[in-house]
């Protein structure tokens, strides 16, 4: 029988506090670079104008088609090389995964502006708006609020996708279980523990995105698919 | 005076032509009802006065000016031409007041408190002073196509158009939604009224207009046009219309 042993975990959780404070740190800003950028890669895909649909197009294809792994490595190790431009992990980690995860927003926000009905568009563009206008205060609201499962589902996806940086020695929670399963000789504790402690933070994040969902659902027609 | 002037108004659907070439003054004041069978072009012909489609041919002109096909000209036309849809169209992530509100701040930048105050007038216009603060999901269809009438209105249009707004009803809200159009016909305001309620537009339209085939087939005041149609088709179509009627 194996004998569990926690206490050599417990006496290194600074390391891992760290660790997840730097996972939660690459995550938030992926997320929110990753929307903002998401929404305007959205919208040139969206545009009549072929010199902006077809780049952003271009980009959300590669970012999408290629491994995450991939895309990481390339901006660490092949960027400077090729362009002289050096980043740190941490800013390689966020540069991949903003720019990867406004690729897959930009899906998201694109097939959610198109979920609106036509008659939405007509309305308000019968009572003389721009389509700018029309985009900003009637259909994107509405798109927003049906998107929010497939942003959540995204959000948990992005999380668990940033352990990726312990490949280029960002110091993320994995990478801090990994240097304290090999300093202790005890991996299965330490990874449980790092995998407990995702499991309580994407438990926490999901709970409290539903709980949003559900005060949004109360005002007006509820979120749809 | 000539409010409204379309001139050779032509639109093809994937090839198959569906206006054949209209001509039609609208006077101020007139209110037209436009009848002909599904598929006899009586929807865009009313869509293609406000621009949400686009004629193939064809020339609107509003106030003796031709409107452009620039996209700000068209945004400026429709600012002055007011929609009421089948499906009423409201935007649901807004409540009946925000709905009515919408117009004015957004497109006439009109201050918030001053918007209200006349969102607020409207809906009491329309009946639903009550409903102000409802979401357009807690409203029955009847009030909902009032609401819409609100918004439309709201933006001080000269002329209205009214797509078949009664006819995504339940037949006893029907009578409420037409009480309304009739309030503002009696205002004296200009109208378009696409509709198949044959005695609504006998008693408040000035002109009854009876399209087929994408052309005005017959033309004339209701008394004629609907008592006594001088051509076969429309001849027809009243029949249909008129078969199970008392």
């Amino acid at each position: 029988m194996y004998q569990w042993d926690f206490a050599p975990v417990a006496a290194n959780w600074p390391l891992l506090a760290q660790g997840l404070l730097n996972t939660l740190k690459v995550t938030g800003v992926a997320l929110v670079v990753g929307l903002a950028l998401g929404l305007l890669f959205a919208l040139m895909r969206l545009s009549r104008h072929r010199g902006l649909s077809w780049p952003a197009g271009f980009v959300i294809e590669v970012f999408r088609t290629t491994p995450p792994l991939v895309q990481l490595f390339w901006f660490f190790f092949a960027l400077p090389l090729i362009a002289g431009i050096a980043m740190t992990p941490y800013i390689a980690a966020c540069v991949t995964f903003s720019i990867q995860s406004a690729a897959f927003f930009a899906e998201v926000f694109r097939g959610g502006i198109q979920s609106i009905e036509r008659g939405q568009w007509e309305a308000a563009r019968a009572i003389g708006m721009t389509e700018a206008q029309a985009m900003k205060r009637i259909v994107l609201p509405q798109a927003v609020k049906r998107m929010i499962p497939a942003f959540m589902e995204r959000a948990i996806e992005l999380m668990k996708t940033t352990t990726l940086v312990a490949t280029i020695s960002y110091a993320d929670l994995l990478f801090a279980a990994n240097e304290i399963s090999q300093k202790t000789f005890r991996p299965l504790e330490t990874f449980t523990v790092a995998a407990l402690m995702y499991f309580v933070v994407i438990t926490a994040f999901s709970l409290l995105a539903r709980r949003f969902e559900r005060r949004l659902a109360i005002s007006g027609e509820a979120t749809v698919h | 005076m000539t409010l409204l002037s379309l001139r050779g108004i032509t639109k093809r659907f994937d090839g198959k032509p569906v206006l054949a070439g209209i001509d039609l003054d609208v006077a101020r004041g007139e209110r037209i009802a436009i009848l002909g069978a599904s598929g006899s072009g009586k929807s865009t012909l009313l869509r293609c006065v406000n621009f949400l489609e686009l004629p193939d041919e064809g020339s609107v002109a509003l106030d003796g000016e031709t409107v452009g096909r620039r996209e700000r000209e068209l945004t400026r036309v429709r600012q002055r031409i007011g929609m009421v849809f089948q499906q009423f169209n409201l935007f649901p992530h807004m409540t009946a007041l925000d709905n009515v509100m919408e117009g004015l701040v957004t497109v006439r930048r009109v201050a918030k408190a001053a918007a209200r105050e006349r969102a607020e007038r409207e809906l009491a216009r329309v009946g639903l002073a009550d409903k102000a603060a409802a979401y357009p999901a807690h409203l029955s269809g009847g009030q909902k196509q009032r609401v819409a009438i609100a918004r439309a209105v709201a933006m001080d249009p000269e002329l209205l158009l009214f797509d078949e707004p009664t006819s995504a009803l339940d037949p006893e809200l029907v009578g409420e939604v037409l009480g309304v159009i009739r309030a503002l016909a009696d205002e004296g305001r200009t109208m378009l009224l696409v509709t198949h309620e044959l005695g609504f537009a006998y008693h408040v339209a000035t002109r009854v207009i009876f399209l087929a085939e994408g052309r005005i087939h017959e033309s004339g005041a209701p008394d004629e046009v609907l008592k006594a149609p001088r051509r076969e088709r429309t001849q027809a179509f009243l029949r249909r219309h008129k078969e199970f009627s008392l």
